[in-house]
């Protein structure tokens, strides 16, 4: 398998991409083929990321090496280079990103929104997939942008082509809009606003490498010198502010996340699924490859602020959720507080605090996109999301009652189920942050967090009981309710498998992570570490 | 003084006369039902001269003639592989539009191939004669062709306005550059450039090069000198919309950066601030005129005005910093070609659709993805690439922009980095408009147009090569960093 070294990434990445062009050419009617196509890729991207996980080299090693890496020039002009490889961290976001796919397109086999077209839909889904997947293994900044881009046009379509079309009303205007419309757009140029900014940071960075040799893109000759100490004063504050702009607005921390429950809203089931499970990573995702490592002093900095948003975020989450009607919409708030921890976990600057960041992004993924896999299925047979219309689910429809029930106590952090450790882990690490970070400000938030723990516990259960508990309203007397079908099965019971998996061993992320982040923080936040190995690097 | 002349270095020229002559001959003898001869000559004519081109890029020497009045460099390969593309794309997107039209098929051509003869001239031109010769041979005959649906009072009108407007400009250019030569004795550029810098600065230099830029930017309708473009381009026929807004705007600015660039490097201090402006002010005018529009072409319209506006910024940006102009310069050239793709792909989006939907309003074409979907995937991709959305060409084009206005560093230009980063999401708005209508609202009625049958192969041919060219620039920029390597010749003295 030498060819699966250099050839790897390439293949998961781009795959998806070449099964969107082959459903171009077939026609329309064809949808058998269609969909067999777009399992088909999808599914050969995931094999081959099981075949990485295979392959990787577990023993640990230094920050800033990457495994299966290639690297081949790509613009001259500017030193951008075709630069992919993975490393403890991105490996298992890798894995969730095409694993999360193949469940999508086999959810989607039967289960499509109006107004159909299979064909448009997968080719989006494709496309969408060989973004996500990217943004995961590049490690040229140029490269990050565009797959961080990439993602934005399939997911404009989705939302605003197969989205949820009820009038609402938008501020400003006297007419009313379809909710997809509205929440296609702010989704866009929200996402816009932010990478603009990130743009901007990446070229200051590219610039200000040119004092120290030739200017790059280089995430990895970036990280070199940043953790060297490189990037200091003024300068470090206003590129780090870019570059959290752009991060924040995906992830989203409040306040910027107004556009996460609209999107989510009106978003597709599968959507939805991919937006919360994968999308929403990106961003939390490039706070640890970039701005972290390449900036480490200015994280210190700025630690403090980060973790008093993921605080607001998580509180502010939890209540939110307490005032929805909409049970699509109370998901979608509580990805605001999830990620409220991850975020948390991160402004600690600590390896535990990363790591539960990293096995809270996983966790958030299947836990999520199964609930939003179950609200789509659900309102697919109620015809509404109102819990006030909806209860006695569990006897209507005992399978998806079941698994709801399961994947509500997942997601409020029942221990042995995967959300719990994130959340665990992200206030453990904040009673004791990074030396040099307030202690007073984290052990703030981690009490916050606590509570925001008990909040989280609040609404689901809430959620449970209006929605699953109790008896069915008269509304549904004499309907026969189709369960779970065979597609819907086979869609969620690999996602209920690995919530169980990660959260009794743990070990499974964490084999990967581990070594990894603990030579990121030792990299970046010890000055002792950082020196033996900065000059360890150069030698080499 | 030396007159020898080097025939495979203006080989695409001779090549443009021989057809132009040909078009003319077929125009006389052929009969009416077999005047569509004259498109194909054209076309023809188009693609072959790319052939010499092609061999004098291979070439890769620098060939000077008519005592350096007339050079021919990798700069001037370039621009002229772009000009001749270019037009070979609007021949194509011509040749059935101009046929259901049925009228003056030979006079059309002609006159489009003596146009595209002035914008190869201007791209060699190394004084400022040559310079005016070749400019006005690329205005001159659009000012008939901007009028050529005769039974429709808009097309009048466009062809009035820009012609009045143009001859307006005309007369002040010309007036700068005799200013100019009045006070220097100089017409080439280098000799320009050693007598303004030697120069104390005086008011009539002052205001010569003030005029030059006035009349440079009616060329490339630059605010506030735009006036002219949007009903010119709403009333002439779409392709030649294409071509005022792709070629000729081309043209005005390879020639206005030229003069700036090699003839009055010395009196930067005058012409920086007036770029800084015109850039800053047909943004973001630009940009907010085209946010209103209800009609898809004049929408275009505006969306050019603000993307001249993008094109000047990292030149003005780099002069008014006092930094390296050459940088700078081969930006504007890279966002000038990747420009000139998309928006042709664009208007030739513009017309495939228009068949089906025979109105050119915006609302109109709600739905069309429903009846026509390669028309509206098309439609999302230039759109969005003019946008600047990644992986389409158009991110690139905007990246080299912020890189060039970064490099250069200062107040002044930080302000216009920020002008033009508003300014980039503002433009989205109204891209995304268009896409949205096509596929995101219903249909408010039936579609008047044919939509069963594919449009005709030449602009399916012109479509492919536009969208081809979009997307695969987009993944693979190092395609377009060739030009900015070419364009380094010109600044180390070509």
């Amino acid at each position: 398998m030498e060819w699966f070294e250099t050839w790897g990434l390439t293949i998961i990445v781009f795959l998806p991409l070449v099964g969107a062009l082959i459903l171009g050419v077939i026609p329309k009617d064809n949808e058998d083929a269609l969909k067999t196509t777009g399992l088909v890729a999808t599914l050969l991207a995931f094999l081959a990321s099981l075949v990485l996980i295979a392959q990787f080299d577990y023993s640990g090693g230094v920050y800033n090496t990457y495994q299966f890496e290639v690297e081949e020039s790509w613009i001259g002009a500017i030193n951008a280079n075709y630069h992919v490889g993975v490393d403890g961290i991105s490996l298992p976001l890798l894995v969730l990103s095409t694993f999360v796919v193949v469940l999508a397109v086999i959810y989607s086999w039967n289960h499509w929104d109006e107004p159909k077209n299979p064909k448009a839909f997968l080719i989006l889904m494709l496309i969408l997939a060989t973004g996500m997947n990217g943004t995961f293994v590049a490690l040229d900044l140029v490269l990050f942008f565009i797959f961080f881009e990439v993602v934005l046009l399939p997911m404009y379509f989705m939302i605003g082509i197969w989205g949820d079309k009820s009038p609402r009303k938008v501020p400003g205007f006297s007419k009313l809009f379809e909710t997809r419309l509205y929440a296609a757009i702010k989704f866009f140029l929200f996402t816009l606003f932010g990478s603009a900014f990130m743009l901007l940071g990446f070229l200051a960075l590219y610039f200000e490498s040119g004092n120290f040799g030739e200017r790059t893109f280089d995430i990895v000759e970036l990280t070199r010198l940043g953790s060297g100490g490189a990037f200091t004063g003024t300068f470090a504050f206003l590129v780090f502010g870019a570059m959290f702009l752009g991060f924040a607005v995906k992830v989203p921390m409040w306040p910027f996340h107004t556009w996460l429950p609209d999107a989510h809203t009106a978003a597709p089931t599968v959507g939805s699924v991919l937006l919360a499970a994968i999308l929403l990573k990106l961003g939390s995702y490039g706070f640890i490859r970039i701005s972290l490592p390449i900036l480490p002093q200015e994280a210190v900095n700025w630690a403090p602020a980060i973790a008093i948003l993921a605080v607001i975020g998580i509180i502010y989450g939890s209540l939110a959720c307490l005032a929805q009607t909409d049970m699509k919409r109370l998901i979608a708030f509580s990805s605001v507080g999830h990620m409220g921890f991850v975020m948390l976990g991160i402004a600690t600057m600590t390896d535990v605090g990363i790591n539960a960041a990293i096995i809270g992004m996983v966790a958030h993924g299947l836990i999520t996109g199964l609930l939003f896999f179950l609200a789509g299925s659900m309102s697919h047979r109620y015809h509404t999301r109102e819990m006030s219309r909806l209860g006695g689910n569990i006897k209507l429809m005992p399978v998806m009652g079941g698994i709801l029930a399961f994947t509500a106590m997942a997601s409020l952090g029942l221990p042995g189920l995967a959300g719990f450790w994130g959340e665990f882990m992200a206030l453990v690490s904040a009673y004791n942050p990074l030396e040099g970070l307030s202690l007073g400000v984290f052990r703030t938030s981690m009490v916050l967090g606590a509570v925001g723990t008990v909040l989280t516990a609040g609404y689901m259960l809430w959620m449970l009981q209006r929605v699953n508990l109790g008896e069915p309203p008269n509304e549904w007397e004499g309907h026969t309710f189709h369960d779970v079908d065979r597609y819907e099965a086979a869609a969620w019971v690999p996602l209920i498998v690995l919530i169980v998996a990660i959260g009794f061993f743990p070990k499974v992320i964490f084999t990967s992570t581990t070594d990894t982040v603990t030579s990121l923080v030792d990299m970046a936040f010890d000055p002792e570490v950082t020196a033996a190995l900065g000059s360890l690097m150069k030698g080499g | 003084m030396s007159w020898e002349v080097d025939y495979l270095a203006i080989a695409p020229e001779l090549i443009i006369i021989g057809s132009l002559f040909l078009v003319l001959g077929l125009d006389l003898t052929l009969p009416r039902l077999k005047k569509y001869w004259t498109a194909t000559a054209a076309v023809a004519g188009s693609a072959l001269a790319l052939i010499p081109l092609a061999f004098l890029a291979v070439e890769g020497e620098t060939i000077s003639m008519f005592d350096g009045s007339y050079v021919v460099d990798e700069f001037a390969l370039v621009l002229k592989g772009l000009f001749l593309v270019t037009a070979y794309i609007v021949f194509l997107m011509s040749v059935n539009y101009i046929e259901s039209e049925r009228y003056y098929q030979g006079e059309y051509y002609l006159l489009l191939l003596a146009s595209v003869l002035g914008s190869l001239v201007l791209a060699s031109a190394r004084d400022l004669i040559v310079l005016f010769i070749g400019i006005e041979l690329v205005t001159g005959p659009l000012y008939l062709l901007a009028g050529w649906r005769k039974g429709d009072v808009k097309s009048n009108e466009a062809s009035l306005k820009y012609f009045i407007l143009g001859v307006l400009s005309t007369a002040i250019l010309l007036y700068g550059m005799s200013v100019l030569y009045g006070l220097t004795g100089e017409i080439t550029f280098s000799g320009l450039a050693e007598a303004t810098a030697a120069m104390p600065n005086s008011p009539a230099l002052t205001m010569a090069v003030l005029f030059l830029i006035v009349g440079f930017g009616f060329k490339i309708s630059a605010v506030p000198f735009h006036f002219w473009a949007p009903d010119t381009y709403e009333g002439a026929p779409t392709p030649i919309t294409a071509y005022l807004s792709v070629n000729s705007k081309a043209a005005g600015f390879v020639a206005m950066l030229l003069v700036m660039y090699l003839a009055l490097p010395g009196v930067s201090d005058v012409w920086a601030p007036a770029l800084w402006a015109l850039a800053a002010l047909s943004m973001t005018i630009g940009n907010l005129s085209a946010l209103r529009q209800t009609n898809i072409v004049r929408l275009l319209a505006y969306s050019s005005i603000a993307q001249a506006g993008f094109m000047l910024v990292p030149f003005a940006a780099a002069a008014v910093a006092g930094a390296d102009l050459e940088e700078a310069f081969s930006a504007t050239v890279i966002y000038l070609v990747i420009y000139a793709v998309m928006n042709l792909g664009a208007f030739g989006v513009v017309i495939a659709g228009a068949r089906t939907t025979k109105s050119g309003e915006i609302s109109d074409w709600a739905g069309l993805s429903n009846v026509d979907s390669r028309a509206a995937v098309l439609v999302a991709v230039f759109f969005f690439s003019l946008a600047g959305i990644p992986p389409l060409a158009g991110w690139f084009a905007k990246f080299v922009m912020f890189r060039s206005v970064m490099i250069a560093g200062g107040a002044a230009t930080v302000v216009l980095a920020v002008v033009a980063a508003v300014n980039a999401v503002i433009a989205l708005y109204y891209y995304a408009k268009v896409v949205k209508s096509v596929w995101l609202d219903d249909a408010t009625r039936e579609f008047p147009g044919e939509f069963d049958e594919p449009p005709a192969g030449s602009l399916r041919l012109a479509l492919a090569i536009s969208v081809g060219l979009t997307v695969v620039v987009g993944f693979f920029p190092a395609l377009a960093t060739f030009v900015a390597d070419a364009s380094r010749v010109i600044a180390a003295g070509g």
